[in-house]
């Protein structure tokens, strides 16, 4: 009898079988159990972590549309606001690099098009294995080509990033894409199929055989077998993209629609199912409309192929001719598929009879909620346990710096989003390379900064507190710029969460998480889990990517990581607390993975933010940097090269010069400022009670460092720069 | 006066071609779609990079046929003014309408950043407020910017002085480092015999604000505000 259990090729478990059986009355055909496969696959229904994101805040004062929808959206003042959403395409990356990436740029952008908001910028959070395997440096070249064949193309600027690299994405890398889009708040549109009789149309390019149950690949481990699901990788048109954002926003300006979904994963099961529940409504379509790319299809391939760039409008009849109007200009092709009717049932003919009919909520909302067992794993506290001040001190501090900063990790990435971009538009005012991007908003005259942040080797050694530290680190770098939070988007990159060391990783990341959000004020507004990031059962690091959004009232305070004047002082803001624990030092010198983290103080990195956004407002500062991977040391080399400056410091304090210099914690940034500002600057940090330390000056061409009186590192600029940025022309020509 | 913006489907850069003359030239402009059969009354007509088509064949090769194309190509034989960014720079090459084509990067690679040109011919309507040799800051966005010529062409074009912009360092030294695609000679921007139309791979719309990091791009606006006031004095 196993042979007829299609179900279970379908990634569907009997139990859940039993479910849909019970839910429609009958057994489903072979046609049915496909809708229900991809839209109950765990990148669908996020069946084993829906119970955990509820303990995310996703409301606020400045919230509009929460998580559920295509995209959250966030109110930004003067009747405008900020749409945005990260999302992965891990999988179809690992297989297919340029087609994966580009194809995750195309869905992250339908999502933000589809609300109404006009898209303004790009950013992405990437993973790869090694560079010295020819396949890790093919995965980074196709992703690093497809965002840009997609995102230039399309005419939306890639403003920001962040890439790291682990031997545990190797076989698993990760594509993470964010898109942040704006309207007036009042054209907001849902993915809705509201009002009885009212046509359901399809839009864009023709339906083919790709992408085929890419949601059910998304949602299980890599194997060597993985190659053969090439096919379930979907191919991009950014051209027909671009004609399809113009003709959607044109359409719902002009309040031609009154529902719009795009069609991603599971495609028109997807749009249809997700439409018709939210709005408790149903819908009948005959499936010989849908204008299809190749002959012979199957209805189940119909009503499941993930082809790019379509989507799907909900129409009143009589705006019918006015939508194809507009459609025409674009020479895009329209179809209408069937109606809106009110008995909550998906219909699907074809060839007069019927095909499918299944209950629309059962199917978009009817999988089943699991909570899964929950075990630390032993690696946990025997990695927590590494004291790295035991191993033995080096010598020569200027090797150290100069191996950090030529590693991959922290190197320049210009290589990198100079094949982006970045400045199309006419808005960046501050591109890649810095905290966080910054975007004017020529309708309001404001701007939006924007970042992504995660770190993965925190969050392996300690789920909880690196859980925090993203989302701290994230709203840190958008403070940087002067910009208030508004919001965050999260993309949860894990491995299997049916085990249960992975799903305890998993849990505590989110808790960690939430208690930053609910500290800090910041809600999620929408999000995406990526689960089975495994090959041959060896799981990915636990990664969270925070991608943040925030306000400048006024886009020409914004504030840069680059010193600015000679003789500007040099200040530390924030604790003392640092470790070794976790650190890139320890991972890229001494090629180790443990230790503790440094304590996150949410009160402390609340007031240390909220003094940067005062000492911006108020014009105090001259630049300011987040102190990140590589600490102190990396933090001065990157801001010495970004504003071509050198600088004189004297270690602060401390018995440890390898801890001051490379040792890393949260809440730390580095300012520069006039001393004729140091007065109100002093004021506004008491105020704040927030720690300081005046640790050196602006002054000539190499940064030099001392400790007691003696310089233990002297390096000039010239030499920081070829260390920092020939790394990757080095490695890929 | 007035500027007209050629939007053909996949143009991207129209808008900011349009709001750098609405809003910092504060000059009359308006959006002429591909598929139209006239220019209007537009005195300056600005064709706006982007990926035509998808730069699928090969950049500009489909959008040549537009109908808008024959408007263009009359307007342009009339004299009038018209200026071919990036993609459009790859438009005209294709029309016919400026010598030479546009290959992909010897690099292969696209390439966003800033670059230096400098002003090879200040006689053009396009040039004429810069002065000869004045180098200008403006970034460069595209995969297919190596412009190549024929030995033969080129040496018409030289002594035409057709060339219009080269590469260079900041100093106004033509050197390879400086030279962001492979272009034969640095060369950036090339006119047409009569000098009226002008193709420029970097993009001086994205120079012209301060806060966008630079203002020399107006230049070559500015040029052609203050040729068309001085024929409307005359």
């Amino acid at each position: 009898m196993a042979e007829q259990k299609i179900w279970r090729e379908l990634g569907l478990t009997d139990r859940e079988y039993e479910m849909i059986v019970e839910q429609i009355g009958r057994e489903p055909n072979e046609i049915e159990i496909n809708m229900y496969s991809v839209m109950w696959s765990e990148h669908c229904s996020y069946k084993h972590s829906l119970s955990s994101l509820e303990l995310f805040p996703t409301t606020g004062k400045r919230v509009i549309q929460g998580p559920g929808e295509n995209a959250g959206v966030v109110d930004i003042g003067d009747g405008w606001a900020a749409v945005f959403k990260i999302e992965s395409h891990n999988h179809p990356s690992a297989v297919e690099p340029y087609q994966g990436a580009a194809t995750g740029i195309g869905g992250i952008l339908r999502d933000i098009f589809t609300m109404g908001a006009q898209p303004v910028a790009f950013l992405n959070s990437l993973r790869f294995g090694n560079l010295d395997s020819a396949r890790g440096r093919y995965l980074f070249d196709g992703v690093v080509a497809g965002i840009g064949g997609y995102g230039n193309c399309v005419g939306i600027p890639t403003v920001g990033g962040e890439i790291y690299f682990e031997p545990c994405y190797g076989g698993n890398p990760l594509v993470n894409a964010m898109c942040v889009g704006v309207m007036p708040s009042e054209r907001l549109v849902l993915g809705k199929a509201c009002g009885v009789g009212n046509l359901v149309v399809l839009v864009g390019a023709r339906t083919g055989r790709d992408g085929i149950h890419g949601v059910t690949f998304a949602s299980e481990e890599l194997s060597e077998e993985s190659e053969e699901k090439r096919p379930a990788v979907q191919v991009g048109d950014p051209f027909m993209g671009k004609l399809l954002m113009d003709a959607t926003l044109e359409v719902i300006e002009k309040k031609l629609v009154s529902g719009v979904q795009d069609l991603g994963g599971a495609g028109l099961t997807c749009a249809l199912t997700e439409t018709a529940s939210r709005a408790g409504t149903g819908i009948e379509i005959e499936l010989e409309r849908v204008p299809l790319r190749e002959e012979g299809m199957h209805p189940f391939e119909i009503l499941t192929s993930e082809s790019q760039e379509r989507m799907l409008l909900i129409i009143e009849p009589e705006n019918l001719e006015a939508v194809e109007q507009v459609f025409q200009r674009w020479e895009l092709q329209l179809a209408v598929l069937g109606k809106v009717t009110a008995d909550g049932r998906i219909v699907a003919r074809h060839q007069g009879k019927i095909v499918a009919e299944v209950p629309a909520a059962s199917v978009a909302g009817g999988a089943p909620v699991y909570n899964p067992e929950s075990v630390e794993p032993d690696y946990y506290r025997l990695l927590a346990d590494f004291d790295p001040l035991n191993l033995t001190a080096p010598e020569n501090y200027d090797e150290i710096l100069l191996e950090l900063l030529s590693a991959p990790d922290v190197a320049s990435k210009e290589w990198v989003w100079r094949r982006y971009d970045y400045m199309v538009r006419t808005s960046t005012l501050q591109g890649p390379g810095g905290d966080a991007a910054v975007i004017r908003l020529r309708e309001t005259g404001k701007a939006l900064a924007m970042c992504t942040d995660g770190n993965g080797r925190h969050t392996y050694l300690d789920p909880y507190r690196g859980g925090m530290m993203a989302v701290a680190e994230a709203t840190r770098n958008l403070s940087c710029t002067g910009a208030e939070p508004i919001g965050i988007t999260d993309c949860l990159n894990f491995g299997n969460p049916e085990k249960p060391e992975i799903y305890w990783q998993f849990r505590r990341v989110v808790e960690g998480m939430a208690a930053a959000c609910y500290a800090l004020d910041v809600p999620v507004v929408g999000g995406n889990v990526s689960f089975y990031n495994e090959v041959e059962g060896e799981a990915i690091y636990p990664t969270p990517v925070v991608g943040a959004v925030g306000l400048l009232e006024d886009p020409n305070k914004h504030c840069g990581m680059g010193l600015r004047r000679k003789e500007d002082l040099l200040l530390l803001l924030g604790p003392q607390e640092i470790s070794l624990g976790g650190s890139q030092y320890l991972k890229t010198c001494c090629g180790q993975v443990a230790g503790s983290l440094a304590d996150l103080d949410l009160e402390v990195e609340k007031n240390l933010q909220a003094l940067l956004r005062s000492l911006i407002n108020e014009g105090i500062i001259s630049s300011a940097h987040d102190l990140s991977d590589g600490g102190l040391a990396v933090a001065l080399a990157e801001s010495c090269l970004s504003g071509d400056l050198g600088a004189e410091v004297n270690l602060p304090h401390g018995a440890n010069p390898l801890l001051d210099l490379f040792g890393e914690g949260p809440s730390r940034v580095l300012v520069s400022l006039d001393r004729n500002k140091m007065e109100r600057f002093d004021q506004l940090a008491n105020r704040a009670k927030v720690d300081f330390y005046e640790i050196g000056v602006v002054k000539g061409s190499a940064l030099i460092i001392s400790h007691g009186g003696d310089i233990i590192m002297k390096l000039k600029l010239s030499v920081l720069k070829k260390a920092y940025g020939e790394v990757f022309s080095c490695i890929m020509e | 006066m007035r500027f007209g913006v050629i939007v053909f489907p996949g143009s991207n850069c129209d808008l900011d071609a349009y709001y750098l003359v609405r809003d910092v030239l504060r000059q009359p402009v308006e959006y002429i779609y591909y598929n139209e059969a006239s220019i209007g009354h537009c005195d300056v007509i600005i064709l706006p990079g982007g990926f035509t088509y998808g730069d699928y064949l090969r950049s500009g090769a489909i959008a040549r046929f537009s109908p808008v194309m024959k408007a263009v190509a009359d307007f342009a034989d009339r004299g009038g003014a018209v200026l071919g960014i990036c993609n459009g720079f790859q438009v005209l090459t294709e029309a016919g309408l400026l010598p030479g084509a546009l290959y992909r990067n010897d690099h292969l690679q696209f390439r966003c950043e800033q670059v230096f040109v400098r002003v090879e011919n200040n006689s053009l309507p396009f040039t004429r407020s810069a002065s000869l040799g004045k180098v200008l800051e403006m970034p460069v966005a595209h995969g297919d910017g190596n412009y190549y010529a024929p030995p033969e062409m080129l040496y018409v074009m030289e002594k035409n002085n057709q060339i219009v912009f080269r590469y260079t360092d900041r100093e106004g030294n033509v050197t390879s480092a400086a030279n962001p695609n492979g272009s034969i000679d640095n060369i950036a921007g090339v006119c047409n015999r009569k000098g009226n139309v002008v193709g420029i791979m970097p993009h001086p719309e994205r120079a012209g604000e301060k806060i966008l990091g630079s203002k020399h791009g107006l230049i070559i606006f500015k040029s052609i505000i203050n040729y068309l006031q001085s024929r409307e004095v005359v």
